[in-house]
C-alpha cells in the first residue's frame, strides 16, 4: 500500500503526521496550563490537592505524546533533528529541564519525607507550565521566523551563533507565539479543570479566570497570525530546490490550499465557541470543543509551513542551507515502514478515549481527595 | 575527528543520563510483572491481604517510574542535542525504533498506568487487572524498541550507504528488528531488570521479617519474588550466554577486553578470577595478569560453541594474524580511508556532473564501506576499548549473577521446606543483596558501551565523529547541570522510598 506511492507523498503523509501530534501536544499541554493555576483557582490545600490530582492523571499522556513527536521527527525527518536539536542546543535543553522536574512533581509532592517540600514540586510544575510552554512556542515561532545555522558537505550542522538557540530571544516576533500558547494553554487547563473535578468554588473561580485570559490571549494570537499572514515567507522551487522569499507566503499557501485554511478558522472558531460556552452559558463540558479547536488550528499553522513548496525550517544564515520536507526526509524505505507502524495511530487513540472516558465518568470531588483509602499524588 | 573534550564530555553526559536512568528502568521492568502476578492472585483468591500487598510494591513502583519517564526522556533528545552528526548519519534507521516506541509502548503504559493507581473504584477488577498486566507489557516493549536500536549500533546490519544524502539508509526493517544481537540484549538487559525487581522484593519482604512487621504479607511477597527470580536469574543466565556468543561474532575486541585475553589461543579459557598486570600494553610480552584463576575451554565454547575455536586476543585483532585470518587494524585503516576518498570523490564528480567518475567512485565506496569508520582512527590501538574497565565490569557482573541464582535458591527453598524467619544471616543477606542488583546491571551496562569504543556505530562510525559540533564548555555546563539535578532527584526518591518501606504493607499509599 504504502510503497506504492512516491517519495514526495510519503513526505507529505509524514508531515501531516508531524502536524497531527504536534496540534495534540498543544491540546494536551492543558496539563501544564493547568499546573500554572494551582494557586490562582485554589482556596486552601484540599482544593489545590484536587487541582494537582485533576493534572496528575493526565501529565503523562503529554510527555508520551512529546516523546512520540521527537521520536517521529528523528525517524522522518532526522535532518530537523539533528539540525534543531544539535544547534539550538540550550532553547532544547532547557525545554528538557523543565520536563524532568515536571515529570517527578506529582508523584513526590504529597510523599512523606520529601526532602524539599511540597512547595518545591509545586514551583517545578510552575516553571514547567510557564517556563516550558514559553520555551516550547519560541521553537515553534522558529519556523516562521528562521535559525541560525549552515550545513555541511556532509549535512552535518554548524550553528552560526554561539548562544545556541537562545539568539531567538531576541526577534521580537519569537514572542507573540509563546504568550499566546501561555495564555492558550490555561484556558484550555480552566476547561478540563470545569469537566474533570466536581466542586462550584473550583468552577466560580475557573470561569473568571478563563474570561481573564481569553481577553490576553487575543492580542498576542492576532498579532502572531498578523505578523505570519503578512511577513515574507521562504518558498523553494520543486524543480530545482533554491529557496527564495516570497511575500505573504503563509497567506498565500491558505487561500491556495483552501482546506488548510479553512481547518484553521474552524479551529479558531471552536476556540472560541468553547470559551463563550464556558464563561457564559456555563457549560463545563467544553473540553472537548477547545481540544478539537485547538488540533485543528495548529495542525494548519504546521500544514501551512510545511506543505505547498515552503521551508519549514529556514537558515537566516544561507538560505540555500533551509529545511524542506523533500531535504530533510527519511528514505522511500523508512519512511513506509514507519507509515505502516502509523496505521496504529488511530488503534491508540481509541483507547486512550476509551480509558479517559472510563476514568473521568466519576469526577473528582472533596470526598474523594481526602479519603484515605486511595492513591493520592 | 573532533576536539577530544568535546567528544569525552558529550560522553560523559550521555552517560551519567543512561548511568542514571538505569538505575529506574529496570526496577519498573522487574517490578511492573511482580505486581501483575501479585494482583492477578488477588483476582483470583479474592483475599483482601493480596490487594494489600499488591498495592503496596505498586506504591513502589510509582515512586520509582516518574523518575525513570523523566530521564528517558532526556535520552531520546540527547541524540539530538549531543550526538547531531550520528543523528543525521544514521537516523534514517535508528529514528524508526524510537517512533514505533512511542507509538505502541509509551502511551500503552502512560493510558493504562492512570487506571491501574487510581482506578481501583472506578474500574472493573478485571478491568484493573488487564490495566496492571498492559502497563507491565507497555514497560518491556520500550524497552525491545530501544535496544533493538541499541543492538544495531552493536551490529549494523539492514542498510545501504546512500552517497548523495551521506548517511545509511534502512534496507530491511526485519533485519534491524530480528537482529540476533538485538534479540539477545532486549532478553539479557530485561532478564537484569526482572532480577533486580525480584531482589527488591525479597530484600524488602526480609527486613519486614526481621522487624517483624507484616509477616504474613511479607512471607506471601518473598514467595512471589524469590519465585520470580530464581526463573529470571536462570533465563538470565541463558541469555548472557547468547549474548557472549553474539559479541564474539560481532565484536571481537570488546570480548577480548571482557577477558583481558592479549595473545588468541585455541581451547580458551574463561577468567573466573583475575588481577589484570597493569603495566600490560598491546603487542608487549609482559603477563596479562598478575594472578588469575581459569575456566580451561570455555571462552572457546562460550564464543563460538566449539571447545577448541581459536579466540583472537588484542595483539591479534590490532596486529592481525594471518595463520587465523585475523584482518589487523593497519588493514582496515586503510580500507577505510580508501572509502573516505571515494565519498570526497563522488561528491566531486557530482559537482561536476561526471555521472561516470560518479559510478566508479560509489563502486569503490560501496565495496569498502564495512571499513568506513576506520578511515577516521589516527592510531592502531584506537580501536581498544579501555581493558581494565571492561573486564572488571565484566567479571563483577558474571560473579553477581551466579549470587543471585544461590540466594533466589537458598531463599525459595527455605520458604517451602522451613520457616525462613528462623535464619536471620539469609534475611540480612536478602536484604543486602538488594543493591547488587544494580551494580550487575551498571557493570553489564558499561560491558556493553564502554566495550564497544571507539564506536557509535559498531566499524562505522567513531564517536569522535559523531558528536554535536558545539564549544565543549556548553557540554561541560549542561553536564554538571544533569548532574546536579539527577542527583538531588535520586536522593528525594530513595529517601521518599525508604520512609514509604518504613510505614509498612498496611501503611498509606
Amino acid at each position: 500500500m504504502f510503497e506504492n506511492l512516491s517519495l514526495h507523498e510519503l513526505q507529505i503523509y509524514w508531515w501531516v503526521i508531524i502536524s497531527l501530534l504536534g496540534g495534540l501536544f498543544v491540546f494536551i499541554m492543558f496539563v501544564q496550563g493547568g499546573q500554572t493555576l494551582l494557586r490562582e483557582l485554589s482556596e486552601n490545600e484540599t482544593e489545590k490537592t484536587m487541582l494537582v490530582n485533576s493534572l496528575g492523571r493526565k501529565w503523562e499522556l503529554g510527555f508520551t505524546t512529546l516523546v512520540l513527536f521527537g521520536g517521529a521527527l528523528f525517524a522522518a525527518f532526522p535532518l530537523f533533528y539533528a539540525t534543531s536539536f544539535g544547534g539550538a542546543y540550550w532553547v532544547w535543553l532547557a525545554i528538557l529541564f523543565t520536563f524532568i522536574v515536571q515529570a517527578v512533581s506529582y508523584e513526590y509532592r504529597a510523599k512523606p519525607s520529601n526532602i524539599f517540600g511540597a512547595k518545591t514540586y509545586e514551583t517545578f510544575l510552575a516553571i514547567n507550565g510557564y517556563l516550558g510552554t514559553f520555551l516550547l512556542g519560541t521553537a515553534i515561532s522558529t519556523f516562521f521566523s528562521g535559525a541560525d545555522f549552515r550545513l555541511d558537505e556532509h549535512n552535518f550542522v554548524h550553528w552560526m551563533n554561539p548562544t545556541r538557540g537562545l539568539e531567538a530571544l531576541l526577534v521580537w516576533q519569537n514572542y507573540l507565539l509563546p504568550f499566546a500558547m501561555i495564555f492558550l494553554v490555561r484556558i484550555i487547563g480552566g476547561m478540563y479543570f470545569l469537566n474533570n473535578i466536581d466542586h462550584e468554588p473550583i468552577h466560580a473561580k475557573t470561569r473568571a479566570m478563563i474570561k481573564r485570559n481569553i481577553v490576553y490571549f487575543l492580542p498576542f494570537f492576532l498579532s502572531f497570525a498578523g505578523w505570519v499572514l503578512f511577513k515574507e515567507g521562504y518558498a523553494y522551487d520543486p524543480v530545482t530546490k533554491a529557496v527564495f522569499l516570497v511575500p505573504m507566503k503563509h497567506l498565500m499557501t491558505f487561500i491556495e490550499l483552501p482546506w488548510i485554511g479553512a481547518m484553521f478558522l474552524i479551529g479558531v472558531v471552536m476556540v472560541l465557541i468553547a470559551v463563550f460556552n464556558s464563561v457564559f452559558r456555563a457549560k463545563n463540558c467544553c473540553i472537548f470543543t477547545v481540544g478539537a479547536g485547538t488540533v485543528l488550528a495548529v495542525m494548519a499553522l504546521l500544514l501551512n509551513v510545511g506543505l505547498n513548496g515552503t521551508s519549514y525550517y529556514p537558515s537566516v544564515y544561507d538560505l540555500q542551507h533551509s529545511l524542506t520536507i523533500e531535504n530533510s526526509s527519511g528514505s522511500h524505505y523508512t519512511l513506509t515502514a514507519m507509515s505502516y507502524a502509523s496505521l496504529m495511530v488511530p488503534f491508540v487513540l481509541a483507547y486512550i478515549a476509551y480509558v479517559w472516558h472510563l476514568m473521568d465518568r466519576v469526577k473528582i470531588t472533596e470526598e474523594e481527595i481526602t479519603s484515605s483509602g486511595e492513591h493520592h499524588y | 575527528m573532533m576536539d577530544s573534550t568535546l567528544v569525552d564530555w558529550s560522553r560523559a553526559q550521555f552517560a551519567l543520563t543512561a548511568l542514571y536512568h538505569f538505575l529506574f528502568v529496570p526496577l519498573t521492568l522487574g517490578l511492573s510483572f511482580i505486581v501483575a502476578i501479585m494482583e492477578t492472585i488477588y483476582v483470583k483468591t479474592v483475599d483482601e491481604k493480596w490487594k494489600k500487598i499488591t498495592r503496596f510494591w505498586m506504591t513502589l513502583f510509582a515512586i520509582n517510574f516518574a523518575i525513570g519517564v523523566a530521564t528517558g526522556l532526556i535520552m531520546e533528545f540527547e541524540f539530538g542535542t549531543n550526538w547531531s552528526n550520528y543523528s543525521w548519519f544514521v537516523g534514517d534507521i535508528f529514528g524508526a525504533p524510537l517512533a514505533i516506541e512511542g507509538i505502541l509502548a509509551f502511551f500503552m503504559e502512560s493510558a493504562f498506568f492512570a487506571v491501574m493507581f487510581f482506578g481501583w473504584n472506578k474500574v472493573s477488577k478485571n478491568f484493573h487487572l488487564l490495566s496492571t498486566w498492559l502497563v507491565a507489557i507497555g514497560s518491556n516493549l520500550s524497552a525491545l524498541w530501544i535496544l533493538i536500536a541499541n543492538g544495531w549500533m552493536q551490529y549494523p546490519i539492514g542498510m545501504v550507504f546512500n552517497p548523495h544524502t551521506v548517511r545509511n539508509e534502512m534496507s530491511s526493517f526485519w533485519d534491524v528488528a530480528l537482529s540476533p544481537v538485538a534479540v539477545a540484549k532486549f532478553l539479557h538487559t530485561i532478564g537484569s531488570g526482572y532480577v533486580i525487581g525480584a531482589l527488591f522484593v525479597v530484600g524488602i519482604s526480609a527486613w519486614f521479617i526481621l522487624k517483624g512487621r507484616d509477616v504474613l504479607e511479607a512471607k506471601r511477597s518473598m514467595v512471589v519474588g524469590a519465585s520470580f527470580g530464581l526463573l529470571v536469574s536462570l533465563f538470565l543466565a541463558a541469555s548472557g550466554d547468547e549474548s557472549a556468543y553474539q559479541v564474539a561474532q560481532h565484536q571481537p575486541v570488546k570480548l577480548a577486553a571482557m577477558e583481558g585475553l592479549y595473545k588468541g589461543e585455541e581451547r580458551a579459557g574463561i577468567v573466573a578470577f583475575g588481577i589484570l598486570n597493569p603495566d600490560k600494553q598491546i603487542g608487549d610480552e609482559k603477563a596479562e595478569f598478575l594472578g588469575n584463576i581459569e575456566i580451561p575451554y570455555a571462552l572457546s565454547f562460550l564464543g563460538y560453541h566449539d571447545v577448541n575455536a581459536f579466540v583472537p586476543g588484542l595483539d591479534d585483532l590490532v596486529y592481525g594474524n594471518p595463520a587465523h585470518n585475523v584482518e589487523s587494524a593497519a588493514s582496515k585503516i586503510m580500507k577505510g580511508r580508501i572509502a573516505l576518498t571515494a565519498l570526497s570523490e563522488f561528491k566531486e564528480a557530482k559537482k561536476a556532473g561526471d555521472e561516470a567518475a560518479m559510478k566508479a567512485a560509489n563502486v569503490m565506496l560501496q565495496q569498502y564501506m564495512p571499513y568506513f569508520g576506520y578511515g577516521y582512527l589516527q592510531n592502531l590501538s584506537d580501536i581498544v576499548p579501555p581493558i581494565s574497565l571492561t573486564f572488571y565490569s565484566f567479571h563483577v557482573m558474571v560473579g553477581l549473577g551466579m549470587w543471585f541464582i544461590v540466594l533466589f535458591l537458598v531463599v525459595l527453598y527455605l520458604l517451602m521446606a522451613n520457616d525462613i524467619t528462623r535464619f536471620r544471616k539469609v534475611l540480612w543477606i536478602s536484604v543486602l543483596s538488594i543493591p547488587l542488583g544494580w551494580i550487575a546491571a551498571e557493570a553489564g551496562w558499561i560491558v556493553a558501551e564502554v566495550g564497544r569504543q571507539p564506536w557509535a556505530i559498531q566499524d562505522l562510525l567513531p564517536v569522535g565523529m559523531a558528536a554535536t559540533q558545539i564549544d565543549a564548555g556548553n557540554v561541560q555546563l549542561s553536564f554538571w547541570l544533569f548532574a546536579i539535578l539527577f542527583t538531588g532527584l535520586l536522593i528525594a526518591e530513595i529517601k521518599i522510598m525508604v520512609r514509604q518501606i518504613a510505614l509498612g504493607i498496611h501503611g498509606g499509599h
